[in-house]
Protein backbone atom coordinates (compact mmCIF):
# COMPACT_ATOMS: atom_id res chain seq x y z
CA UNK A 1 0.00 0.00 0.00
CA UNK A 2 1.00 3.17 -1.02
CA UNK A 3 0.28 6.86 1.74
CA UNK A 4 0.38 10.01 1.01
CA UNK A 5 -0.12 12.76 3.86
CA UNK A 6 -3.45 13.98 3.58
CA UNK A 7 -4.29 17.85 4.00
CA UNK A 8 -5.73 17.22 7.47
CA UNK A 9 -2.12 16.11 8.57
CA UNK A 10 -3.02 12.49 8.96
CA UNK A 11 -2.33 9.22 6.52
CA UNK A 12 -4.24 8.71 3.15
CA UNK A 13 -3.65 5.16 1.58
CA UNK A 14 -3.56 5.60 -2.06
CA UNK A 15 -6.56 3.49 -4.09
CA UNK A 16 -5.08 0.38 -5.44
CA UNK A 17 -4.84 1.49 -9.29
CA UNK A 18 -6.57 -0.01 -11.89
CA UNK A 19 -5.91 -2.35 -14.64
CA UNK A 20 -7.74 -3.49 -17.53
CA UNK A 21 -9.94 -6.43 -17.31
CA UNK A 22 -8.78 -8.34 -20.33
CA UNK A 23 -10.35 -10.32 -22.93
CA UNK A 24 -10.66 -12.84 -20.80
CA UNK A 25 -12.49 -11.20 -17.82
CA UNK A 26 -15.66 -14.12 -18.46
CA UNK A 27 -13.31 -16.87 -17.00
CA UNK A 28 -13.98 -14.47 -13.47
CA UNK A 29 -17.07 -12.91 -13.87
CA UNK A 30 -19.15 -13.87 -16.53
CA UNK A 31 -18.43 -18.05 -16.81
CA UNK A 32 -20.70 -18.96 -19.31
CA UNK A 33 -18.99 -16.55 -21.78
CA UNK A 34 -15.80 -18.08 -21.55
CA UNK A 35 -17.22 -21.66 -21.63
CA UNK A 36 -16.76 -22.43 -17.90
CA UNK A 37 -19.38 -24.93 -15.81
CA UNK A 38 -21.43 -22.67 -13.94
CA UNK A 39 -21.27 -22.31 -10.09
CA UNK A 40 -24.47 -22.97 -7.65
CA UNK A 41 -25.36 -19.11 -8.11
CA UNK A 42 -24.03 -16.92 -10.72
CA UNK A 43 -24.56 -12.96 -10.82
CA UNK A 44 -26.70 -12.73 -14.39
CA UNK A 45 -28.43 -10.34 -16.46
CA UNK A 46 -31.92 -11.40 -15.35
CA UNK A 47 -32.26 -8.39 -12.78
CA UNK A 48 -36.01 -9.27 -12.44
CA UNK A 49 -38.10 -12.05 -12.82
CA UNK A 50 -41.70 -12.09 -14.26
CA UNK A 51 -43.07 -11.63 -11.02
CA UNK A 52 -41.09 -8.07 -9.80
CA UNK A 53 -43.25 -5.17 -9.33
CA UNK A 54 -43.19 -2.79 -12.24
CA UNK A 55 -43.02 -2.48 -15.95
CA UNK A 56 -41.09 -5.57 -17.33
CA UNK A 57 -38.24 -4.06 -19.69
CA UNK A 58 -34.95 -5.27 -21.66
CA UNK A 59 -32.07 -3.25 -22.25
CA UNK A 60 -30.20 -4.28 -25.10
CA UNK A 61 -27.38 -2.46 -27.12
CA UNK A 62 -23.99 -2.54 -28.48
CA UNK A 63 -20.39 -1.15 -27.57
CA UNK A 64 -19.06 0.86 -30.17
CA UNK A 65 -15.07 1.35 -30.54
CA UNK A 66 -13.60 4.40 -32.38
CA UNK A 67 -13.22 2.74 -35.69
CA UNK A 68 -17.17 2.25 -35.69
CA UNK A 69 -16.67 -1.53 -35.45
CA UNK A 70 -18.73 -3.54 -32.09
CA UNK A 71 -16.52 -4.51 -29.12
CA UNK A 72 -17.01 -8.11 -28.74
CA UNK A 73 -15.11 -8.72 -25.70
CA UNK A 74 -17.29 -5.78 -23.28
CA UNK A 75 -18.92 -6.90 -19.72
CA UNK A 76 -21.11 -4.64 -18.07
CA UNK A 77 -22.62 -4.32 -14.77
CA UNK A 78 -26.05 -2.86 -14.17
CA UNK A 79 -27.14 -0.62 -11.14
CA UNK A 80 -30.65 0.77 -10.66
CA UNK A 81 -33.28 1.03 -8.23
CA UNK A 82 -36.95 -1.24 -8.52
CA UNK A 83 -39.64 0.27 -9.56
CA UNK A 84 -40.32 2.57 -6.08
CA UNK A 85 -37.33 3.90 -6.69
CA UNK A 86 -35.29 2.24 -4.19
CA UNK A 87 -32.19 0.44 -4.22
CA UNK A 88 -32.62 -3.17 -3.41
CA UNK A 89 -28.60 -3.16 -2.58
CA UNK A 90 -29.06 -7.44 -0.48
CA UNK A 91 -28.59 -9.36 -3.65
CA UNK A 92 -29.88 -12.35 -3.72
CA UNK A 93 -30.97 -14.45 -6.01
CA UNK A 94 -34.31 -15.88 -4.65
CA UNK A 95 -35.80 -12.18 -4.48
CA UNK A 96 -37.63 -11.54 -7.77
CA UNK A 97 -35.48 -7.86 -8.22
CA UNK A 98 -32.06 -7.33 -7.68
CA UNK A 99 -30.76 -3.75 -8.21
CA UNK A 100 -27.65 -5.54 -9.51
CA UNK A 101 -26.51 -7.41 -12.87
CA UNK A 102 -24.08 -8.34 -15.60
CA UNK A 103 -23.61 -9.21 -18.69
CA UNK A 104 -21.10 -9.39 -21.76
CA UNK A 105 -20.86 -8.87 -25.63
CA UNK A 106 -21.03 -11.68 -27.79
CA UNK A 107 -18.06 -12.77 -29.66
CA UNK A 108 -20.10 -13.31 -32.49
CA UNK A 109 -23.80 -12.64 -34.04
CA UNK A 110 -25.03 -9.02 -33.52
CA UNK A 111 -22.42 -8.62 -30.14
CA UNK A 112 -25.29 -7.34 -28.04
CA UNK A 113 -25.16 -6.93 -24.18
CA UNK A 114 -28.44 -6.92 -22.43
CA UNK A 115 -30.44 -6.75 -19.25
CA UNK A 116 -33.73 -8.46 -18.66
CA UNK A 117 -35.08 -5.63 -15.30
CA UNK A 118 -37.92 -3.37 -14.75
CA UNK A 119 -38.25 0.04 -15.36
CA UNK A 120 -36.66 2.15 -12.12
CA UNK A 121 -38.35 4.19 -10.20
CA UNK A 122 -37.00 7.86 -9.69
CA UNK A 123 -34.35 8.02 -7.43
CA UNK A 124 -33.49 11.77 -5.72
CA UNK A 125 -30.32 13.69 -6.55
CA UNK A 126 -28.13 14.60 -3.24
CA UNK A 127 -30.08 17.66 -3.15
CA UNK A 128 -33.34 15.83 -3.19
CA UNK A 129 -35.05 16.95 -6.03
CA UNK A 130 -35.86 13.60 -8.54
CA UNK A 131 -34.04 12.61 -10.67
CA UNK A 132 -34.79 11.13 -14.29
CA UNK A 133 -34.99 7.22 -13.92
CA UNK A 134 -32.24 6.05 -15.44
CA UNK A 135 -29.60 2.75 -14.69
CA UNK A 136 -26.33 3.28 -14.30
CA UNK A 137 -24.20 1.12 -16.22
CA UNK A 138 -19.95 0.29 -15.95
CA UNK A 139 -18.22 -1.08 -18.72
CA UNK A 140 -14.94 -2.82 -18.39
CA UNK A 141 -13.38 -4.69 -21.76
CA UNK A 142 -9.66 -5.23 -23.41
CA UNK A 143 -8.06 -2.06 -24.01
CA UNK A 144 -10.58 -0.23 -21.02
CA UNK A 145 -7.54 0.50 -18.34
CA UNK A 146 -9.73 1.85 -16.18
CA UNK A 147 -13.77 1.27 -16.39
CA UNK A 148 -16.31 3.50 -17.84
CA UNK A 149 -19.12 5.04 -15.78
CA UNK A 150 -22.31 5.74 -17.63
CA UNK A 151 -26.26 6.04 -17.05
CA UNK A 152 -29.04 5.13 -19.23
CA UNK A 153 -31.73 7.19 -19.57
CA UNK A 154 -35.14 6.44 -21.25
CA UNK A 155 -36.86 8.38 -24.06
CA UNK A 156 -40.39 8.40 -22.78
CA UNK A 157 -39.26 10.21 -20.27
CA UNK A 158 -38.85 13.63 -21.98
CA UNK A 159 -39.81 15.84 -18.82
CA UNK A 160 -38.48 13.64 -16.26
CA UNK A 161 -35.08 14.02 -18.25
CA UNK A 162 -35.28 17.61 -19.27
CA UNK A 163 -35.11 18.40 -15.39
CA UNK A 164 -33.08 15.63 -14.15
CA UNK A 165 -29.57 17.35 -12.51
CA UNK A 166 -27.81 14.99 -13.84
CA UNK A 167 -28.51 15.07 -17.12
CA UNK A 168 -28.03 18.52 -17.06
CA UNK A 169 -24.49 18.52 -15.39
CA UNK A 170 -23.87 17.58 -18.90
CA UNK A 171 -23.31 21.13 -20.90
CA UNK A 172 -24.19 19.77 -24.46
CA UNK A 173 -27.46 19.52 -24.81
CA UNK A 174 -26.54 17.02 -28.20
CA UNK A 175 -24.03 15.13 -26.14
CA UNK A 176 -27.41 14.23 -23.08
CA UNK A 177 -28.73 11.92 -25.81
CA UNK A 178 -26.02 10.04 -25.83
CA UNK A 179 -28.04 8.43 -23.17
CA UNK A 180 -31.04 8.25 -23.90
CA UNK A 181 -32.57 4.67 -24.76
CA UNK A 182 -35.10 4.33 -27.73
CA UNK A 183 -38.02 2.47 -26.76
CA UNK A 184 -39.12 -0.59 -29.11
CA UNK A 185 -41.80 -2.99 -28.99
CA UNK A 186 -40.33 -6.69 -30.19
CA UNK A 187 -43.54 -9.22 -29.94
CA UNK A 188 -45.22 -7.75 -27.69
CA UNK A 189 -42.04 -7.01 -25.65
CA UNK A 190 -41.21 -3.63 -24.48
CA UNK A 191 -37.06 -2.80 -24.88
CA UNK A 192 -35.00 0.02 -24.59
CA UNK A 193 -31.94 0.52 -26.87
CA UNK A 194 -29.11 2.11 -26.35
CA UNK A 195 -25.34 1.59 -27.93
CA UNK A 196 -22.22 2.45 -26.48
CA UNK A 197 -19.93 4.41 -28.49
CA UNK A 198 -16.50 4.05 -26.60
CA UNK A 199 -14.29 7.32 -28.85
CA UNK A 200 -15.52 9.76 -31.82
CA UNK A 201 -18.89 10.89 -33.50
CA UNK A 202 -21.31 10.08 -30.75
CA UNK A 203 -19.49 9.62 -28.05
CA UNK A 204 -21.21 8.63 -25.03
CA UNK A 205 -20.90 10.74 -21.93
CA UNK A 206 -19.01 9.06 -19.51
CA UNK A 207 -18.90 9.87 -15.88
CA UNK A 208 -16.64 10.62 -12.86
CA UNK A 209 -18.54 9.45 -9.90
CA UNK B 1 -33.15 10.05 4.30
CA UNK B 2 -30.50 7.04 3.91
CA UNK B 3 -27.66 6.04 5.40
CA UNK B 4 -25.86 6.98 1.85
CA UNK B 5 -27.45 10.58 2.21
CA UNK B 6 -24.55 11.84 4.13
CA UNK B 7 -22.08 9.59 2.67
CA UNK B 8 -19.26 10.41 -0.04
CA UNK B 9 -15.66 9.28 -1.17
CA UNK B 10 -12.62 10.06 -1.71
CA UNK B 11 -12.67 11.40 -4.87
CA UNK B 12 -10.56 9.32 -7.65
CA UNK B 13 -6.66 10.29 -8.93
CA UNK B 14 -7.32 9.83 -12.32
CA UNK B 15 -3.30 10.71 -12.86
CA UNK B 16 -2.66 7.80 -10.57
CA UNK B 17 -4.95 5.20 -12.47
CA UNK B 18 -3.76 4.80 -15.82
CA UNK B 19 -5.17 7.29 -18.55
CA UNK B 20 -7.54 6.02 -21.06
CA UNK B 21 -5.26 6.09 -23.93
CA UNK B 22 -1.65 4.47 -23.53
CA UNK B 23 -0.93 4.33 -27.01
CA UNK B 24 2.13 1.86 -25.86
CA UNK B 25 -1.20 -0.80 -24.99
CA UNK B 26 -2.39 -0.56 -28.32
CA UNK B 27 -6.13 -1.86 -28.16
CA UNK B 28 -6.80 1.34 -25.67
CA UNK B 29 -6.26 3.51 -28.97
CA UNK B 30 -9.66 2.92 -30.27
CA UNK B 31 -11.45 2.21 -27.01
CA UNK B 32 -10.52 5.26 -25.24
CA UNK B 33 -12.80 8.63 -24.89
CA UNK B 34 -11.76 11.70 -26.62
CA UNK B 35 -14.29 13.58 -24.39
CA UNK B 36 -13.42 14.58 -20.90
CA UNK B 37 -15.52 12.57 -17.92
CA UNK B 38 -18.73 14.69 -16.80
CA UNK B 39 -17.73 15.35 -12.85
CA UNK B 40 -20.15 14.17 -10.53
CA UNK B 41 -19.67 17.10 -7.92
CA UNK B 42 -22.67 15.55 -5.87
CA UNK B 43 -23.10 11.89 -6.26
CA UNK B 44 -26.59 10.16 -5.11
CA UNK B 45 -27.86 6.90 -3.77
CA UNK B 46 -26.98 5.50 -7.44
CA UNK B 47 -23.77 6.10 -6.79
CA UNK B 48 -23.15 6.15 -2.97
CA UNK B 49 -25.02 2.22 -3.16
CA UNK B 50 -23.91 -1.15 -3.99
CA UNK B 51 -24.61 -4.61 -3.99
CA UNK B 52 -24.21 -6.52 -0.78
CA UNK B 53 -23.05 -10.44 -1.05
CA UNK B 54 -23.80 -11.98 2.30
CA UNK B 55 -26.83 -13.91 0.32
CA UNK B 56 -25.19 -15.30 -2.65
CA UNK B 57 -24.64 -18.65 -2.13
CA UNK B 58 -20.97 -19.59 -2.44
CA UNK B 59 -19.63 -23.06 -3.46
CA UNK B 60 -17.15 -24.31 -0.67
CA UNK B 61 -14.46 -24.54 -3.27
CA UNK B 62 -15.18 -21.21 -4.57
CA UNK B 63 -12.38 -19.81 -3.44
CA UNK B 64 -9.92 -23.20 -3.47
CA UNK B 65 -8.65 -23.21 -7.31
CA UNK B 66 -7.19 -26.17 -6.32
CA UNK B 67 -10.08 -28.04 -5.92
CA UNK B 68 -12.97 -26.64 -7.90
CA UNK B 69 -11.90 -27.73 -11.22
CA UNK B 70 -11.08 -31.37 -11.04
CA UNK B 71 -11.37 -34.25 -13.54
CA UNK B 72 -9.00 -36.33 -12.17
CA UNK B 73 -9.02 -38.35 -8.77
CA UNK B 74 -6.73 -37.74 -5.53
CA UNK B 75 -3.28 -36.48 -6.18
CA UNK B 76 -3.53 -36.59 -9.39
CA UNK B 77 -6.51 -34.73 -9.92
CA UNK B 78 -4.84 -31.38 -8.62
CA UNK B 79 -3.54 -29.06 -11.12
CA UNK B 80 0.16 -28.60 -12.38
CA UNK B 81 2.24 -25.78 -10.99
CA UNK B 82 3.83 -24.06 -8.23
CA UNK B 83 1.39 -24.58 -5.26
CA UNK B 84 0.33 -20.63 -3.71
CA UNK B 85 -1.84 -19.38 -1.80
CA UNK B 86 -3.06 -15.23 -2.31
CA UNK B 87 -4.07 -13.33 0.32
CA UNK B 88 -4.73 -10.10 1.67
CA UNK B 89 -6.84 -7.53 3.22
CA UNK B 90 -9.34 -4.89 1.46
CA UNK B 91 -9.02 -1.45 3.34
CA UNK B 92 -10.54 1.69 2.91
CA UNK B 93 -7.88 4.69 1.69
CA UNK B 94 -8.40 5.77 5.24
CA UNK B 95 -7.17 2.11 6.37
CA UNK B 96 -10.57 0.71 7.53
CA UNK B 97 -11.11 -2.59 6.63
CA UNK B 98 -14.15 -3.08 4.23
CA UNK B 99 -15.83 -6.51 5.22
CA UNK B 100 -18.10 -8.94 3.82
CA UNK B 101 -17.57 -7.44 0.23
CA UNK B 102 -17.17 -10.13 -2.91
CA UNK B 103 -13.50 -10.15 -4.38
CA UNK B 104 -13.34 -12.30 -7.65
CA UNK B 105 -9.96 -13.31 -9.47
CA UNK B 106 -9.26 -15.11 -12.66
CA UNK B 107 -5.83 -16.05 -14.01
CA UNK B 108 -4.20 -18.49 -16.49
CA UNK B 109 -2.97 -21.69 -15.47
CA UNK B 110 0.76 -22.88 -15.05
CA UNK B 111 1.30 -22.83 -18.26
CA UNK B 112 0.20 -19.59 -19.38
CA UNK B 113 -3.07 -20.80 -21.27
CA UNK B 114 -6.72 -19.24 -20.34
CA UNK B 115 -9.46 -21.84 -20.27
CA UNK B 116 -11.55 -19.72 -22.35
CA UNK B 117 -13.01 -20.19 -25.58
CA UNK B 118 -10.48 -17.53 -27.38
CA UNK B 119 -7.61 -18.81 -25.48
CA UNK B 120 -5.86 -20.61 -28.73
CA UNK B 121 -2.15 -20.17 -27.11
CA UNK B 122 0.16 -22.95 -27.38
CA UNK B 123 0.41 -24.13 -24.01
CA UNK B 124 -1.79 -27.25 -22.81
CA UNK B 125 -5.00 -26.93 -21.01
CA UNK B 126 -5.10 -28.62 -17.36
CA UNK B 127 -8.14 -30.92 -16.95
CA UNK B 128 -7.70 -30.09 -13.37
CA UNK B 129 -7.53 -26.18 -13.91
CA UNK B 130 -10.35 -23.94 -14.23
CA UNK B 131 -8.94 -20.49 -13.16
CA UNK B 132 -11.60 -18.79 -11.87
CA UNK B 133 -12.34 -17.92 -7.56
CA UNK B 134 -14.51 -15.81 -5.26
CA UNK B 135 -14.43 -15.12 -1.89
CA UNK B 136 -16.70 -12.24 0.59
CA UNK B 137 -13.85 -11.07 3.12
CA UNK B 138 -14.78 -11.41 6.30
CA UNK B 139 -15.36 -9.17 9.15
CA UNK B 140 -12.17 -7.49 8.82
CA UNK B 141 -11.45 -7.44 5.81
CA UNK B 142 -9.64 -10.62 5.07
CA UNK B 143 -9.85 -12.54 1.78
CA UNK B 144 -7.56 -15.63 0.38
CA UNK B 145 -7.50 -18.03 -2.28
CA UNK B 146 -5.79 -21.29 -2.78
CA UNK B 147 -4.23 -21.86 -6.61
CA UNK B 148 -1.27 -22.53 -8.88
CA UNK B 149 1.19 -19.45 -9.70
CA UNK B 150 0.06 -18.46 -13.57
CA UNK B 151 3.10 -18.63 -16.01
CA UNK B 152 3.48 -15.51 -18.28
CA UNK B 153 2.30 -15.49 -21.81
CA UNK B 154 2.97 -13.68 -25.17
CA UNK B 155 0.00 -12.12 -26.46
CA UNK B 156 -0.33 -9.72 -29.71
CA UNK B 157 1.16 -6.17 -29.08
CA UNK B 158 4.91 -5.27 -29.94
CA UNK B 159 6.08 -8.05 -32.19
CA UNK B 160 6.81 -10.26 -29.14
CA UNK B 161 4.88 -8.74 -26.15
CA UNK B 162 4.85 -10.99 -22.81
CA UNK B 163 2.60 -10.79 -19.76
CA UNK B 164 3.82 -11.20 -16.72
CA UNK B 165 2.60 -13.66 -14.20
CA UNK B 166 -0.49 -12.32 -13.21
CA UNK B 167 -4.07 -12.72 -11.28
CA UNK B 168 -7.18 -10.74 -12.65
CA UNK B 169 -9.17 -9.41 -9.38
CA UNK B 170 -12.02 -7.69 -8.90
CA UNK B 171 -13.57 -5.83 -6.19
CA UNK B 172 -16.85 -4.50 -4.89
CA UNK B 173 -16.16 -2.24 -1.92
CA UNK B 174 -19.09 -0.85 -0.34
CA UNK B 175 -20.57 1.17 -3.23
CA UNK B 176 -20.92 1.08 -7.21
CA UNK B 177 -18.08 4.25 -6.78
CA UNK B 178 -15.53 2.28 -5.31
CA UNK B 179 -15.86 -0.78 -8.19
CA UNK B 180 -12.57 -1.81 -8.93
CA UNK B 181 -10.89 -3.92 -11.46
CA UNK B 182 -7.09 -5.07 -11.13
CA UNK B 183 -4.20 -7.30 -11.36
CA UNK B 184 -1.50 -8.53 -9.09
CA UNK B 185 1.79 -9.15 -10.62
CA UNK B 186 4.21 -11.30 -8.39
CA UNK B 187 7.40 -9.93 -6.65
CA UNK B 188 10.79 -10.14 -8.53
CA UNK B 189 9.08 -10.93 -12.01
CA UNK B 190 11.41 -9.56 -14.49
CA UNK B 191 8.31 -9.35 -17.23
CA UNK B 192 6.92 -6.72 -15.39
CA UNK B 193 8.18 -3.75 -16.33
CA UNK B 194 8.57 -4.64 -19.91
CA UNK B 195 4.49 -4.82 -19.87
CA UNK B 196 3.00 -2.76 -22.01
CA UNK B 197 0.15 -2.80 -19.67
CA UNK B 198 1.87 -2.62 -16.55
CA UNK B 199 3.56 0.99 -18.35
CA UNK B 200 0.20 1.96 -18.88
CA UNK B 201 0.68 2.94 -14.98
CA UNK B 202 2.52 6.44 -14.85
CA UNK B 203 3.89 5.89 -11.83
CA UNK B 204 6.25 3.69 -10.59
CA UNK B 205 4.43 3.64 -6.98
CA UNK B 206 1.46 2.26 -8.24
CA UNK B 207 2.93 -0.64 -9.90
CA UNK B 208 4.53 -1.32 -6.69
CA UNK B 209 1.39 -1.27 -5.25
CA UNK B 210 0.22 -3.81 -7.92
CA UNK B 211 3.11 -6.66 -6.79
CA UNK B 212 2.25 -9.39 -4.60
CA UNK B 213 4.79 -9.96 -2.14
CA UNK B 214 6.30 -13.45 -0.96
CA UNK B 215 5.05 -14.36 2.82
CA UNK B 216 7.49 -16.85 4.31
CA UNK B 217 5.53 -16.94 7.81
CA UNK B 218 2.06 -17.31 5.91
CA UNK B 219 3.66 -19.99 4.21
CA UNK B 220 2.89 -23.29 4.51
CA UNK B 221 6.36 -26.11 4.79
CA UNK B 222 5.88 -28.51 2.33
CA UNK B 223 2.74 -27.52 0.93
CA UNK B 224 2.71 -23.73 -0.41
CA UNK B 225 4.04 -20.02 -0.71
CA UNK B 226 2.05 -17.33 0.39
CA UNK B 227 1.96 -13.58 -1.63
CA UNK B 228 0.56 -10.79 0.16
CA UNK B 229 -2.19 -8.38 -2.27
CA UNK B 230 -3.80 -5.82 -0.24
CA UNK B 231 -6.46 -3.98 -1.95
CA UNK B 232 -7.09 -0.09 -1.10
CA UNK B 233 -10.80 0.79 -2.12
CA UNK B 234 -11.79 4.32 -2.22
CA UNK B 235 -11.98 6.61 1.24
CA UNK B 236 -15.56 6.66 2.71
CA UNK B 237 -16.55 10.24 4.63
CA UNK B 238 -19.18 11.50 6.65
CA UNK B 239 -20.95 14.88 5.24
CA UNK B 240 -20.95 17.07 8.66
CA UNK B 241 -22.94 19.54 7.22
CA UNK B 242 -25.76 19.49 4.90
CA UNK B 243 -27.07 22.83 4.39
CA UNK B 244 -24.49 24.68 2.24
CA UNK B 245 -26.17 28.06 3.58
Amino acid sequence: MSQQPTREGGLLYRETPSQTAGPYVHIGLALDVAGLPLRDEEIWSRMAAPEAEGEAIELVGRVIDGNGDPVRDAFLEAWQADANGDFQPDFDLQKPFNSFGRSATTADGASEWSFTTVKPGRVPAANGKPMAPHVCLAVFARGINIHLNTRLYFDDEAEANAACPVLNAVESPARRETLIARREEVDGKIRYRLDIRLQGEGETVFFDI
Amino acid sequence: MQDSDNKRFVPRDRNWHPPAYAPGYKTSVPRSPNQALVSLQHPSRSELTGPRFEALRLGPHDNDLLMNYREGQGQDGLPIGERIVMFGRVVDQFGKPVPHTLVEMWQANAGGRYRHKKDGYLAPLDPNFGGVGRCLTDAQGWYHFRTVRPGPYPWPNDPNSWRPAHIHVSVMGPAIATRLITQMYFEGDPLIPRCPIVQTLGDPEAVDTLTGRLDMARSRPMDYLAYRFDIVTRGALQTYFENQG
